[in-house]
């Protein structure tokens, strides 16, 4: 491997792996169930992305497949992640959870 | 052509035998079980497709993509900002947006989207799918949100179905 792959994938794991933390940190700081939904989505969507984007870069300086096994992978992640985001938002509205106090606007009932 | 056994989706066909192909490798006997399921797959499906999605302009989906991606990173950055700035409590709210899109497909798309970028998540459609419900963590003008939602997103998708 040349230091270039090297310098790319290291790069990208660690963005990979800071962006899931901060997910976490967001998900343990913030004040409500809603706000709370952010850090989790967020994790997702970049953490996982450059993480499968360094095993990419990695298994392609290795001189083996081109990763497409990753994109399918970045792939279903994007398309699950907003749905699941979803179901867990509309059934907290369901249950009426409470809000952080700042609020602006409020949740409908339907 | 007899629509019972042909390809009542053909985009979707086309989905399945690329996935297909990705997952277990390109070669001649893939591409033929690929091709059966693309071909069996929508046809049992097909209850729970009442009216063919109508992507008139498949092309402009890899565009879409693209900002879509390039919002993602941005917007990321911006809320692990705020998640790092621990003295500051997020200005969050429910913001009321108005829906032009008609089709299903086409709001499950927009609602995707909106969660996807870091920063909104879409809570729920209203019963006569007129109206999104968007959680928003940080945000101070409500009509700036949705201004920029509906010309950043919901406008390419309006072209994308028209």
């Amino acid at each position: 491997m040349t230091f270039a792959a090297e310098l790319i994938v290291s790069i990208l794991l660690v963005t990979g792996g800071a962006f899931a933390l901060v997910g976490a940190i967001g998900l343990a700081r913030f004040p409500d169930f809603f706000t709370r939904l952010h850090g989790p989505t967020k994790a997702t969507t970049l953490g996982v992305g450059s993480i499968a984007m360094a095993s990419i870069v990695y298994f392609f300086s290795q001189g083996q497949s081109a990763g497409v096994t990753e994109l399918l992978i970045m792939v279903f992640l994007f398309l699950t992640a907003p749905i699941s985001a979803n179901i867990l938002a509309k059934s907290a509205m369901h249950i009426k959870v409470g809000i952080m106090e700042n609020t602006r606007g409020k949740p409908w009932d339907q | 052509m007899n629509l019972r056994f042909g390809f009542p989706q053909p985009l979707l066909s086309f989905a399945l035998l690329l996935v297909w192909l990705m997952l277990a490798g390109a070669s001649a006997g893939n591409a033929v079980l690929g091709l059966i399921l693309a071909w069996l797959l929508p046809l049992f499906t097909r209850a729970f497709w009442p009216d063919n999605p109508a992507i008139r302009k498949p092309w402009k989906l890899a565009a879409y993509a693209l900002r879509v991606i390039a919002d993602i990173v941005v917007a990321s950055v911006i809320v692990a900002r705020l998640v790092l700035s621990f003295r500051r409590s997020p200005r969050s709210a429910f913001v009321c947006y108005p829906l032009t899109l008609e089709h299903p497909l086409g709001i499950t798309m927009l609602a995707s989207t909106i969660s996807l970028t870091p920063g909104t998540v879409s809570a729920d459609v209203s019963n006569d799918h007129k109206m999104l419900l968007i959680h928003a963590l940080d945000v101070t003008d409500d009509q700036a949100l949705i201004d920029g939602i509906h010309k950043r997103y919901e406008k390419p998708l309006l072209e994308l179905f028209q």
